[in-house]
């Protein structure tokens, strides 16, 4: 630890007691990665704040001394979002875990960072309301996450990402500012300011409190998933139940190596002989779901499926979605590691985009299996491989950059809801050219002079 | 004042960059806010000469998938172009752009933050635009976010966009995610003894399970009989205040909601009547919200098709204003709304709720810093969306705040962009 930082601590513990501030690498140990496993960088201190005052207060502090801060959560970014910077300070918001206010007649929540993504469905459910993003890690991952990262989830098609659910925010900006914007209504005037915060990744602040929009719980859902011969088949019918009109919650896909990993994992009992697994749902009003559903069916049933199945219930629908759901974590008992991808393409270029990483998978030999939301062509390819092997990360690395170098190539984005964090930081020049590159760092430099906040993420490098 | 026409984005750049201050304008559909920024001399306040940036040029569909649901086009494209190429395909804007008629363009639209009606389904201008070009107060032109539907890589420069009256940049191309349109449309219309009960209607229609696509309310009745309904005058004369006209014996006092729902033309019918249901207390079927207490004095759903369509592309021309008066859009949330109208209804003025009355259009006759005074003391904003010029856009509470300040002072250092009245100027050097 240098002695700047060492000097300054002595200010921090004035903050907080000995138990909520942690300076030794043992009880730092576990703030030092994210869900990217495969990066670990110890922080210079972990603080635990309790309340919104003790955070403002350790902003103020990293700001008056220059020291970086990186706000965290749970810690489940896919692209290394919370990794630590050494000598500074992880500010742990785990704590900050109220439900302020719940009113089912505004049908808004305004929630503390540290909630939970699925606890604000729990509050809600009583009055028949729910949140609708649904980032997979939903259970774990926390709302001041998923504004930093603007997270998504199966039924962004339809109802839109964290971005789409966020009515106003009080922040706390990297200087020690405290501001709001937006309120209570699903209005506003003047510029989209909660748009523009949501998926700063940390580089604007932090959401000290976060107002959003609940939606009614859908009256009915209705499931079905089709088994393919090959993924081109699962994807001609994606294509074709958006010619039809029909506008799904959700439609994901799933290839072989995720549908075994999903058996294994999960036991999700999903046909294990088939190339590609298709889950098309559509929720809503009993009436239109029903009759939507009987055009689906039929989409479907000539989209050349081998095998169809329909979820009568919640719990056979509850049994599809596990396996989908767990999927991730599945692929890590059929190989030691793996990494995630999120690229986008167009959905009319994603059999193009899974041939593509299909014969870059063979080239690198590696093995990839891929789930996505086939409705929005957001891919997420798994790219598995043996970290104890010498050269193993660095050539999965080197795969998932090729990945994302095609995806762009086909018009589409390097990310669509994992964020750019540390881990595609070499790809933002591949997405943006210089002058946008440029305009996002005076924006970053407007707000944060200093560059404390999350220091060394999302944009490459400084002014050009 | 000089005008000048641009022919194409190099041009743009090129007036950013030789130009002290300026305003771009498209359709000049809402004159109110596209000329009332600047003085009668053709000065900003500190006497720079302003250039309006005439860039009805910027027009034109670049790409329209179906398959992807999206469209890219030119700034300036009128809305109304767009809304015919999209139905040829089924598909339509969700957030019901109001002004179409009028010649509003999709750019206006993006920069004035404005959405109908039927916003109330899926959200607003901001939910649906994924891309926008701009040229910022440098004269750099800036592509911001993508043209596919899903993506979180770097800031999210189209959303700041969304409401920025043109202070941050001009915008030179938008790109919008677009839905398939529901096949037929039909609407509710229940009539309530007072504003407070109509209101507790909205709500539990709010937080029940109806996949409604606008639910508004309107003050006073719209003549509701068996059989039709017959609209209020959309221009009155002198003395008569629309929307507030009223059959025979019914309570000056009462309102009217609107539901109107969408999907296949079959299953209608039968929607409507559920909705009728459960808003006379009946069967409660489709519904987690708790019933209402209070039933309607009268509910139609014997509008005919034509009517249902009649009156919606009335409400999203904002017929119903007054030749002459000044429209501001207010956003609110159903709690504050009746409180809010009985001030707003003493001075004369006409009011809509949209989308579930978190949005209030007021048509105010008077003085507007009467107007001005009342939603300071609520703590409200609102934008003055059609009128006679006048010197500010923004009335109440204006939005800013330091982080706006910050990002205004990095978009356009020199303030080019910098008209009365838009939010205050940053003045502080940040790094």
């Amino acid at each position: 630890m240098t002695r700047a930082l060492s000097s300054s601590l002595s200010g921090l513990r004035q903050l907080f007691p000995p138990d909520r501030i942690l300076t030794t690498p043992a009880r730092m140990a576990v703030y030092g990665s994210d869900a990217l496993a495969a990066l670990n960088q110890l922080p210079g201190a972990v603080v635990i704040p309790e309340t919104a005052t003790e955070v403002v207060e350790t902003v103020r502090f990293c700001h008056r001394n220059g020291i970086p801060f990186v706000a965290r959560g749970s810690g489940t970014s896919l692209s290394g979002g919370s990794l630590p910077v050494a000598e500074g300070v992880v500010i742990a918001l785990n704590r900050l875990n109220h439900i302020l206010r719940l009113d089912p007649d505004e049908r808004i929540a305004v929630v503390e960072p540290g909630v939970v993504n699925l606890a604000v469905s729990r509050a809600a459910e009583p009055f028949g309301l729910y949140y609708a993003p649904d980032p997979s890690s939903q259970a774990v991952c926390t709302i001041g996450g998923n504004v930093a990262f603007n997270s998504g989830g199966a039924h962004c098609l339809k109802y839109g990402m964290t971005g789409n659910h966020v009515l106003g925010m009080e922040l706390l900006l990297p200087d020690g500012t405290v501001t709001e914007v937006g309120g209570d209504s699903r209005d506003s005037v003047g510029p989209d300011l909660n748009g523009f915060f949501v998926g700063s990744e940390g580089l604007f602040g932090i959401a000290l409190k976060t107002t959003l929009r609940l939606l009614p719980i859908p009256a009915l859902y209705r499931t079905i998933l089709g088994a393919y011969d090959s993924l081109e088949a699962a994807g001609d019918a994606v294509t074709a139940v958006i010619a039809s009109g029909l506008l799904p919650g959700a439609m994901e896909i799933m290839d072989r190596l995720a549908i075994k990993a999903a058996e294994v994992g999960a036991r999700a009992g999903y046909p294990l002989n088939a190339a590609a697994l298709l889950i098309v749902e559509l929720e809503g009003e009993a009436r239109t779901v029903e009759a939507d559903f009987t055009r689906l069916v039929e989409v479907i049933r000539t989209s050349g499926a081998r095998e169809i199945r329909v979820a009568n219930n919640a719990d056979e629908r509850a049994r599809i979605w596990k396996g989908r759901k767990s999927a991730f974590s599945a692929v890590g008992r059929l190989s030691p590691d793996y990494i995630v991808q999120d690229g986008v393409v167009p959905r009319g270029r994603l059999g193009e985009a899974l041939v593509g990483i299909e014969r870059l998978s063979r080239i690198h030999g590696l093995e990839v299996a891929n789930v996505f939301h086939a409705g929005d062509g957001n891919l997420h390819p798994l790219i598995l491989y043996d970290g104890r092997v010498p050269g193993g990360l660095e050539r999965a690395e080197e795969l998932a950059g090729e990945i994302i170098a095609l995806c762009v190539e086909l018009g589409g984005s390097i990310t669509g809801e994992h964020g750019v964090g540390i881990e595609k930081l070499a790809h933002m020049p591949k997405m943006f050219g210089p002058a946008e590159l440029a305009c996002m760092e005076q924006l970053r430099a407007a707000v944060d002079p200093e560059r404390i906040a999350n220091r060394g993420k999302m944009l490459p490098g400084g002014l050009s | 004042m000089t005008r000048v026409p641009i022919r194409d984005v190099q041009d743009v750049q090129e007036a950013v960059q030789t130009h002290p201050r300026l305003l771009s304008v498209g359709g000049g559909s809402k004159p109110a806010l596209s000329s009332p920024l600047i003085s009668p001399s053709g000065s900003s306040p500190d006497d720079t000469p302003v250039t309006l940036l005439d860039v009805s040029a910027l027009r034109g569909v670049v790409e329209y998938d179906p398959g992807e649901f999206t469209f890219t086009a030119g700034a300036a494209t009128p809305v109304a172009e767009i809304s015919a190429m999209l139905a040829e395909r089924n598909q339509y804007l969700p957030f019901d752009p109001p002004f179409a008629a009028r010649g509003a363009t999709l750019g206006g639209t993006v920069a004035t933050g404005l959405a109908g009606s039927m916003q109330y389904r899926f959200g607003g201008v901001r939910d649906f635009l994924i891309g926008a070009r701009f040229v910022d107060g440098r004269g750099q032109l800036i592509r911001g976010g993508g043209k596919v539907v899903k993506n979180a890589a770097g800031f999210d420069l189209p959303r700041l966009m969304v409401g920025s009256l043109g202070r941050l940049g001009i915008l030179t191309e938008v790109t919008f995610k677009v839905f398939p349109a529901p096949a037929a449309t039909a609407t509710v219309y229940a009539e309530f003894p007072s504003l407070e009960l109509a209101l507790e209607a909205l709500i539990r229609l709010t937080r029940s399970r109806f996949d409604l696509e606008a639910l508004d309310l309107v003050p006073g009745s719209l003549m509701i009989s068996e059989g039709s309904i017959s609209e209020e005058e959309p221009r009155t004369q002198e003395g008569s205040v629309p929307g507030e006209s009223r059959t025979e014996g019914r309570p000056a006092s009462g309102a009217t909601l609107l539901a109107r729902i969408g999907g296949v033309a079959d299953g209608l019918p039968a929607r409507q009547r559920q909705v009728a249901e459960f808003l006379t207390g009946g069967n409660q079927s489709g519904a987690s919200a708790p019933p209402v207490s209070v039933s309607p004095v009268l509910v139609s759903t014997s509008g005919t098709p034509d009517h249902d369509v009649t009156h919606w592309a009335a409400m999203a021309e904002m017929n119903w204003c007054p030749e002459g008066w000044s429209l501001y859009r207010v956003p609110v949330t159903p709690a504050r709304v009746a409180a809010l109208d009985r001030s707003w209804s003493a001075e004369g003025a006409i009011r809509r709720y949209t989308s579930g009355a978190q949005t209030a259009w007021v048509a105010w006759p008077g003085e507007e810093s009467q107007l001005n005074r009342l939603l300071r003391a609520a703590g409200l904003g609102a934008l003055r969306v059609d009128g006679p010029p006048s010197r500010q856009p923004w009335i109440g509470t204006i939005p800013g705040g330091p982080f706006l300040e910050r990002i205004t002072s990095a978009l356009d250092p020199d303030n080019r962009f910098d008209l009365p009245g838009i939010w205050p100027r940053a003045d502080v050097s940040h790094g």
